[in-house]
């Protein structure tokens, strides 16, 4: 910790009323270079203080920049972890209401849902299947507070790694015989195919960020209990969208989730 | 362009073939040339082939992915012919001092059950006459100078089609949906893309439906027993010896290559 818990109450205002405003703000290491990774993880924690004095509820975890080419871009070799709250979910077929987004993107991902909690370190790939519940298929609308999408590692950790809206399918699969490397996604915008991928985008095995969240909030001296929602993070690259656009991603043995933006 | 013209570059098409010596573009020293022509000096090229011995064993599709639509600047397929000389079994190493410049891509094979002999060949008819599909690469190679291509050129040179090689497991299409069947591809062993059969046209179903439909409409049926390469979904990736590739294709299996 670099900064003192004043200026990280600041930071969590400056990004949160950001969010609730749908206002694009400047990145918060412009005028703090000095914030460290735990900075912004500290502040991503003060900004859920905020939401939960209000009366909202964590209701999921979510990894991101989770595919190779992103975390080559960033520099990094783990991905970020964020939260999703209660407000965020939007049902299956719903309707998201682009006036209260910046600059809404999608991506396609897996999330999982746990039956057992999972505690680092030493978190593999083994030991998340054989937690698993289940699997569903997801889509998130991630929508960075940042001007242009444009960011470091810690602005983006702080910025709860982009989070804002999330869709949850409607087939829940045991994982049992599944393989989630090869399970293709296929998303089209209004129609038309946008963007394909397959479950090994995401640090070769879905699983493997699920994984490493583990290991991260064991560092922490904190686990993944069990019952937890989470994210894997995108497969597809992000696509940006608009009102007007529909979007459907069609999930190999997973059925297919959908969404309009109004 | 005369018949003349037409056996002159089929035949220098299959002399590059042969001596590996690629030969200048036919779009540089034929500027008018039109697709019909192309694919009339691709059927003068088969005919060498033929009389050397080898025999037609089945058709591709190229041109199908966006990436490489974008490089030639052509929005539609392109169709070659598999010949016997072209198939190299799993697990058998290819010397990469065979081709030219040889490119893998991973695809979806289909192995026919019955002919298909369009035009008005529908997605429910290819499913009807599939007998299995198997995940494959094809290792594209140009015998044009540098891969430099139009669509003429690549048409005349076979579709660039070099060799191929079909995984181990056949499938049945039956309760599979290859539309959304996601495919992983490794080039020693590091991840270098993901994609989904809806990269070839909506479904490789669709792309086969679509070489019927238009081989039909030149006579030419595809046949029972017959290999079709339905078009990759994975960027065309260089190739030199010591290499080896492998794809992974949801419900179906893999299938692996390397180079020596």
């Amino acid at each position: 910790m670099t900064i003192d818990p004043k200026t990280i109450d600041s930071l969590a205002e400056y990004l949160e009323s950001a969010e609730l405003e749908a206002r694009e703000v400047v990145k918060i290491t412009d005028a703090h270079p000095q914030l460290t990774l735990d900075d912004g993880y500290a502040i991503q924690a003060a900004i859920r203080a905020r939401k939960q004095a209000r009366g909202h509820q964590v209701a999921g975890l979510k990894a991101g920049l989770t595919s190779r080419a992103k975390m080559k871009q960033m520099g990094v070799e783990v991905p970020v972890f964020g939260l999703l709250f209660d407000y965020m979910s939007i049902a299956n077929g719903g309707e998201i209401r682009t006036g209260e987004l910046i600059h809404p993107k999608v991506e396609a991902e897996i999330a999982f849902v746990l039956k057992a909690p999972l505690r680092g370190p030493g978190c593999h790939v083994g030991a998340v299947l054989a937690a698993t519940d289940f699997v569903v298929p997801a889509v998130e609308i991630i929508d960075s507070r940042y001007e242009n999408f444009r960011f470091d590692l810690v602005s983006v950790v702080a910025d709860n790694t982009s989070s804002s809206r999330f869709v949850v399918g409607s087939v829940a699969r045991g994982i049992e015989g599944m393989d989630l490397r090869t399970l293709g996604m296929v998303m089209e915008k209004n129609g038309e195919v946008v963007a394909m991928a397959a479950g090994a985008a995401v640090l070769g095995h879905p699983a493997e960020a699920i994984a490493q969240l583990a290991n991260h909030l064991a560092a922490r001296g904190e686990e993944i209990p069990a019952g937890s929602y989470i994210m894997s993070g995108g497969a597809t690259e992000a696509i940006p969208v608009a009102a007007g656009d529909s979007i459907q991603v069609r999930f190999q043995d997973l059925g297919s989730v959908s969404m309009r933006f109004v | 362009m005369t018949p003349e013209r037409i056996k002159f570059h089929g035949d220098a098409l299959y002399q590059a073939l042969v001596d590996r010596q690629p030969i200048v573009p036919l779009t540089e020293r034929e500027p008018d040339i039109s697709i019909d022509d192309a694919y009339r000096i691709q059927l003068r090229m088969i005919e060498r082939r033929l009389a050397s011995g080898e025999t037609v064993i089945g058709k591709k599709i190229g041109v199908t992915s966006r990436a490489v639509q974008q490089m030639l600047n052509v929005y539609q397929p392109d169709f070659g012919l598999l010949l016997s000389g072209m198939v190299y079994a799993e697990g058998q190493a290819i010397p990469a001092n065979s081709m030219i410049a040889p490119r893998a891509e991973a695809e979806v094979a289909f192995i026919l059950k019955r002919d298909l002999d369009g035009p008005g060949v529908t997605a429910a008819d290819v499913l009807r006459a599939t007998d299995y599909v198997m995940p494959c690469f094809e290792i594209v190679d140009s015998r044009i100078k540098d891969w430099k291509i139009k669509i003429q050129d690549t048409v005349a040179d076979n579709a660039s089609c070099g060799v191929f090689v079909l995984g181990g497991t056949p499938r049945s299409l039956r309760g599979l949906d290859l539309s959304v069947a996601g495919m992983v591809v490794e080039k020693n062993g590091e991840i270098v893309s993901t994609s989904a059969g809806a990269s070839v046209q909506g479904s490789p179903v669709n792309a086969v439906a679509w070489l019927a439909n238009t081989l039909g409409a030149l006579g030419i049926p595809l046949k029972a027993g017959e290999v079709i390469l339905s078009g990759s979904q994975s960027p065309l990736m260089p190739v030199a010896a010591g290499d080896s590739f492998h794809c992974a294709v949801g419900g179906l299996g893999s299938c692996s290559v390397r180079f020596s």
